[in-house]
């Protein structure tokens, strides 16, 4: 079985539509309203979605952490991470399953930089995203083509050995750094990404610096 | 005296009392009492006699007793920052778990 984790907080107006195409792409979804303010639960379970409920607004890696365990409850043996705003293309899904089945790998990562699709803004392609990449790999040890992309499908091994403990954003560089540390094979696949907002800027990134060394002095 | 020190006293004499107020509540251990209370007397006795910081200041090799407790104070103040950041950090991940918990088990 493949579920879709899709993490949403205030997307009442997208979410209806991400849950009915991934549906026709054959997906069952789990929705985690992280908190929302307005009619995002209502609007995805209205489309079909299994929806879960955070009382208060905890961050997209709580969010997800929610969501691998129902799916691990579930009994799902592939789970993707799919964004609500519909930036994602679900048709992207099934070639990085594949890919994930054929090489009996542990985790596909989306990545924006395998093929041309996406059209990122200059100073993201340029700049924010080959210092995140860098950054990433200085943190993590893991070398990717792409940095904090939220595209991604997790075998059921994989969704048992990692535990984000990140709330906020710094959950993508968490997972990085699990898959590091419990040798989880892993690979990359070229996803499209459409932008209607700009999302992660420099002040994000360094957000998600601050978040990473704080979790650090935690464990 | 001077009326900065009358005034710097009085805070810590109202530090004091909060202090014993907590540890009689048992809202902080007695240890924390403790430190709290060798603290806010060593800096009532440094604002009587600050002429007394200068062999602080010696042992440290820093020019004048008022530098060395600035520099003192500083490090204390970050230091207490970087245990208040971890302790909200704590605080924040304790109801994350609390927040998943209740939202999975109304799936049951």
């Amino acid at each position: 079985m493949i579920l879709a984790v899709v993490p949403a907080y205030n997307e009442e107006k997208k979410i209806g539509r991400v849950v009915r195409d991934l549906f026709q792409h054959g997906f069952k979804v789990i929705v985690i309203d992280d908190g929302s303010v307005d009619c995002t639960s209502k609007e995805a379970a209205a489309s079909g979605a299994v929806v879960l409920k955070h009382k208060i607004n905890r961050g997209q890696g709580a969010a997800l952490q929610t969501g691998n365990d129902y799916a691990l409850a579930q009994g799902a043996e592939t789970v993707v991470h799919f964004d609500a705003d519909g930036q994602f293309n679900p048709a992207d899904i099934a070639p990085a399953v594949k890919l994930l089945q054929d090489q009996q790998l542990d985790v596909v990562l989306g990545s924006r930089f395998l093929d041309r699709r996406s059209q990122l803004p200059w100073l993201k392609r340029y700049v924010i995203l080959p210092v995140g990449r860098l950054v990433n790999f200085l943190l993590t040890g893991v070398w990717l083509t792409d940095a904090h992309n939220g595209f991604r499908i997790l075998s059921r091994q994989a969704l048992e050995k990692i535990k984000i403990t990140q709330d906020g954003m710094a959950h993508n560089t968490e997972i990085l750094a699990q898959l590091k540390k419990q040798n989880l094979k892993f690979a990359e696949t070229p996803v499209e990404v459409k932008y209607f907002e700009y999302g992660q800027g420099i002040r994000g990134g360094f957000k998600i610096l601050v978040e990473w060394v704080v979790g650090l002095l935690i464990k | 005296m001077l009326t900065i020190q009358l005034l710097l006293l009085l805070i810590f004499a109202a530090a004091l009392i909060k202090v014993f107020g907590q540890a009689k509540r048992q809202e902080i251990s007695a240890g924390t009492a403790m430190l709290w209370t060798v603290f806010w007397l060593l800096a009532g006795y440094i604002v009587v006699r600050p002429n007394d910081t200068f062999y602080l200041a010696k042992a440290l090799g820093v020019g004048r007793g008022a530098d060395a407790v600035v520099y003192l104070a500083l490090a204390l103040i970050f230091f207490m920052l970087f245990r208040l950041t971890i302790k909200v950090e704590k605080i924040n991940r304790d109801i994350t778990k609390v927040v998943r918990k209740e939202s999975l088990d109304e799936k049951k």
